[in-house]
């Protein structure tokens, strides 16, 4: 049994967080013993520990020296513990890393390549900028005369470098240009990374490399057009990986201009049309490539084609494709409408997806997706998804589909019906505005009021939890009561409505207001004096204000009482006016749900997680 | 760019983690305790794609996660790396695990973490995809175990001798 072993058979034998404390503490004393013997062949397995401690979250600096002198020995399996344990405890702010740079430096040129290659791996993960500086024209010779396998490293390790020290990125174009001749595909993908480092880095750069679309496209071709190769094979694509790699390049330097995306048109336009589409790999490739099309000077007829391969997708089985689809089409839906709106279809069916996040891709969708011909259709289905839709997601809808029915009504009664709707079905999770905007909209319609008021007086019958509802039910019948109390309505059925039904609606609310209900005045001044005495202050302060006008100013009561001019919407204080919606108390706390997050909040206090089986 | 690869098991125990940008120790830890968080109420019939949380980075990054046995492999990525493609390359990391440890399970990167991180080596530098093909990444591996292998004989030998 190796030392190691023993070590984590006995961490793991823990039965409590302090129980591994202690062992830990013990174990760890050892390695430091040992670290101050001298060599004795253990030492790799020491460290090997020491990391292995590290992992799990407890304290291991003490080990930074012990890296740095492993690093300088010359037995591979030291220097590899010794390189991986500077990479895990060692930054750049350390002193310490500052003591390895002469290593690395030697074993850039060792002549052993997996020495080399520790080397680069360390410098590309940790290099300061200072190393990057010293060592970047060792860098650039290893890009031009060594094996492929130190090329491709060398080619990463000199993206760290100039993402460390940007003016360095002169220095490694030429190399990267001349990389593209490889055949390696391992090298040619280092170097297509690195090409999109010092493109997207600087402006200059990228012009130069414009040119290089011409061997890119070659280079795809051949990936794409060549038979069966077993070496970069994968489920019947040849290296997918690269070609995604290049398909992001084509992308950048095509990006705005128009001749280099001229050049890669057919390319694209193969590569959409000829890739497998029912395996996964062959699913990225595609995606890569409408991601290219749509960010280039793209023909129309290659931009349907991406919006169509988006549309597809959408009806994958795999629910990872529905939901990139989804992004996507979200992204464009400004600039490529015509395109989107023929998924509309597909995008609607998605509200109905199990995945929440495909569910709010696919509710955002179809409100930027909802227009003058479509608006009828659109509402019923977005009013279908708001009643069974997850609770995060109902104020977001609520708000989309006040804001679609406000700009696309086709009718005011349409208009009046849709927003009475959500109010029935989410009016819980509405915005505080609503009750005002949809107050003011009543007022417009005055064909409407009798309408309007029958059906909220109905609403309020049946279900009196909803607050948003409540308050805009209270204030029409307030205001229109009159037109409640006469019976007839052109839109609805006849109700024979008394004022005594009305009043127990009222009073059920525990909300007192003067109607335009002329007999019963004393039965509302009874109802009135009582909140008198009312502990809410608001609720106590009308009343009063209310019973003042019963009793000392009666004769104006009437003039006072009049009906409501129509609210200008944004005029000054445009809140709800005097005898428009008054607090009422809360049968139900408010919540209003604004954009929270889809996930969970942390928890303010983590629990450690003891792994006391296997 | 990938900023960070972690492995944990079902109850968050860290079974390997690799960060390819410099965070000190206990946000480290915070940042595992997070991401398993995120990653373990995750339902099983939803997208393998996660925004991710406040401590790796806000807007910009994701977590691309998959889920075997009693492991999450967790990748945290920003924008420039193909979800799709992450995604394959974690499959291609289990796969080559797999051939390496034959019938890999989560015992084996418990007690052999470090050549956990020998082979991950070979498939990501610096945070940048370094080899996708899994024979090439297979090779080089046993390449370098020989020469270990070939030197701890050697002091024997020594020893010996």
């Amino acid at each position: 049994m190796s030392p190691g072993t023993a070590m984590i058979r006995a961490i793991r034998s823990a039965r409590t967080q302090c129980e591994e404390r202690g062992v830990i503490q013990r174990e760890c004393a050892a390695i430091r013993a040992q670290f101050r013997q001298a060599d004795n062949g253990g030492r790799s397995h020491n460290l090997a520990k020491l990391l292995y401690v590290h992992m799990l979250g407890y304290p291991a600096h003490f080990g930074q020296m012990e890296c740095v002198r492993m690093i300088a020995s010359p037995r591979y399996s030291e220097k590899r513990v010794g390189y991986l344990g500077a990479m895990m405890l060692l930054d750049e702010k350390q002193d310490a890393s500052l003591l390895i740079t002469n290593s690395i430096k030697n074993d850039l040129s060792h002549s052993n390549q997996y020495v080399q290659s520790l080397a680069l791996c360390t410098l590309a993960c940790m290099g300061s900028a200072e190393m990057c500086r010293d060592l970047a024209p060792e860098i650039d010779r290893l890009l031009r005369a060594s094996n492929s396998y130190i090329k491709k490293k060398a080619a990463l390790c000199a993206v760290h470098i100039v993402r460390k020290v940007h003016d360095l990125g002169e220095l490694f174009a030429p190399a990267a240009r001349s990389l593209l001749a490889e055949k390696n595909h391992g090298v040619l993908h280092g170097a297509v990374v690195l090409i999109i480092e010092l493109c997207e880095r600087n402006p200059e750069t990228l012009e130069r490399f414009r040119k290089t679309v011409p061997d890119l496209v070659q280079i795809m071709k051949g990936l794409v057009l060549s038979g069966y190769s077993p070496e970069h094979d994968v489920a019947g694509i040849s290296d997918p990986f690269l070609q995604v790699r290049i398909l992001r390049l084509l992308r950048i330097l095509g990006h705005n201009n128009e001749g280099a995306s001229d050049a890669m048109n057919d390319l694209l336009a193969q590569v959409a049309t000829n890739t497998d589409s029912t395996k996964t790999v062959g699913n990225a490739v595609l995606y890569e490539t409408v991601l290219t099309v749509l960010d280039i000077k793209s023909e129309s007829g290659l931009r349907v084609l991406a919006v169509n391969i988006l549309g597809r997708f959408l009806l994958n089985n795999d629910r990872n494709i529905r939901y990139i689809a989804m992004t996507s089409l979200q992204k464009i839906v400004g600039t490529d409408h015509n395109a989107v709106q023929r998924h509309r279809g597909t995008i609607v069916d998605c509200l109905k997806d199990q995945d929440a996040s495909v569910k709010r891709r696919a509710l955002e969708l179809s409100l930027a997706l909802v227009s003058a011909s479509n608006v009828r259709s659109m509402m019923k289905e977005l009013l279908l998804f708001l009643s069974s839709c997850p609770a995060e997601l109902k104020a977001h809808a609520a708000s989309g589909i006040f804001n679609a029915a406000e700009r696309y009504a086709p009718s005011q009664r349409w208009h009046i019906d849709t927003i009475l709707h959500v109010l029935t079905t989410a009016g819980g999770d509405v915005r505080d505005e609503t009750v005002p905007n949809l107050i003011q909209l009543i007022t417009n319609a005055s064909e409407l009021h009798c309408y309007t008021v029958h059906k909220l007086y109905r609403a309020l019958l049946t279900d009196i939890s909803q607050q948003s509802l409540v308050q805009v039910a209270c204030w029409c019948i307030g205001e229109y009561g009159d037109l409640l109390l006469r019976g007839e309505c052109q839109e609805t059925e006849a109700v024979q409505v008394h004022a005594d039904d009305v009043l127990d609606a009222l009073e059920t609310v525990l909300q007192s207001h003067i109607t335009r209900i002329t007999d019963n005045v004393d039965r509302i001044r009874s109802i009135v004096s009582i909140y008198g005495s009312c502990i809410d202050v608001e609720l106590q302060q009308r009343a009063v204000e209310y019973n003042a006008l019963f009793k000392k100013y009666d004769h104006m009561r009437a003039a006072v009482l009049e009906r409501m001019p129509v609210i200008e919407k944004n005029s000054p204080g445009h809140t709800n006016g005097e005898s428009a919606g008054e607090a009422i108390k809360d049968i139900q706390p408010a919540k209003i749900k604004q954009g929270e997050p889809l996930l969970p909040p942390q928890p303010a206090n983590q629990v450690h997680y003891i792994d006391t089986d296997a | 760019m990938i900023k960070a690869i972690l492995i944990f098991n079902n109850h968050g125990k860290p079974r390997l983690s690799k960060f390819y940008e410099h965070y000190n120790e206990d946000t480290e830890q915070q940042i595992i305790r997070e991401t398993f968080h995120l990653v373990s109420k995750r339902d099983e019939n939803v997208c393998n794609f996660l925004e991710g949380g406040m401590l790796i980075g806000g807007s910009d990054y994701k977590l691309i996660y998959r889920h075997y046995a009693t492991l999450y492999f967790v990748f945290c990525v920003d924008s420039s790396e193909s979800e799709l493609g992450i995604l394959d390359l974690i499959q291609v990391f289990v796969e080559t695990l797999d051939k390496c440890f034959e019938n890999v399970c989560e015992l084996d990167l418990i007690f052999h973490v470090d050549k956990v991180h020998n082979i991950l080596a070979e498939m990501v530098m610096g945070g940048m995809v370094l080899e996708t093909n899994m024979n090439e990444i297979i090779t080089q591996v046993d390449a370098q175990n020989k020469m270990e292998k070939s030197e701890v004989s050697l002091t024997l030998f020594d020893i010996y001798s």
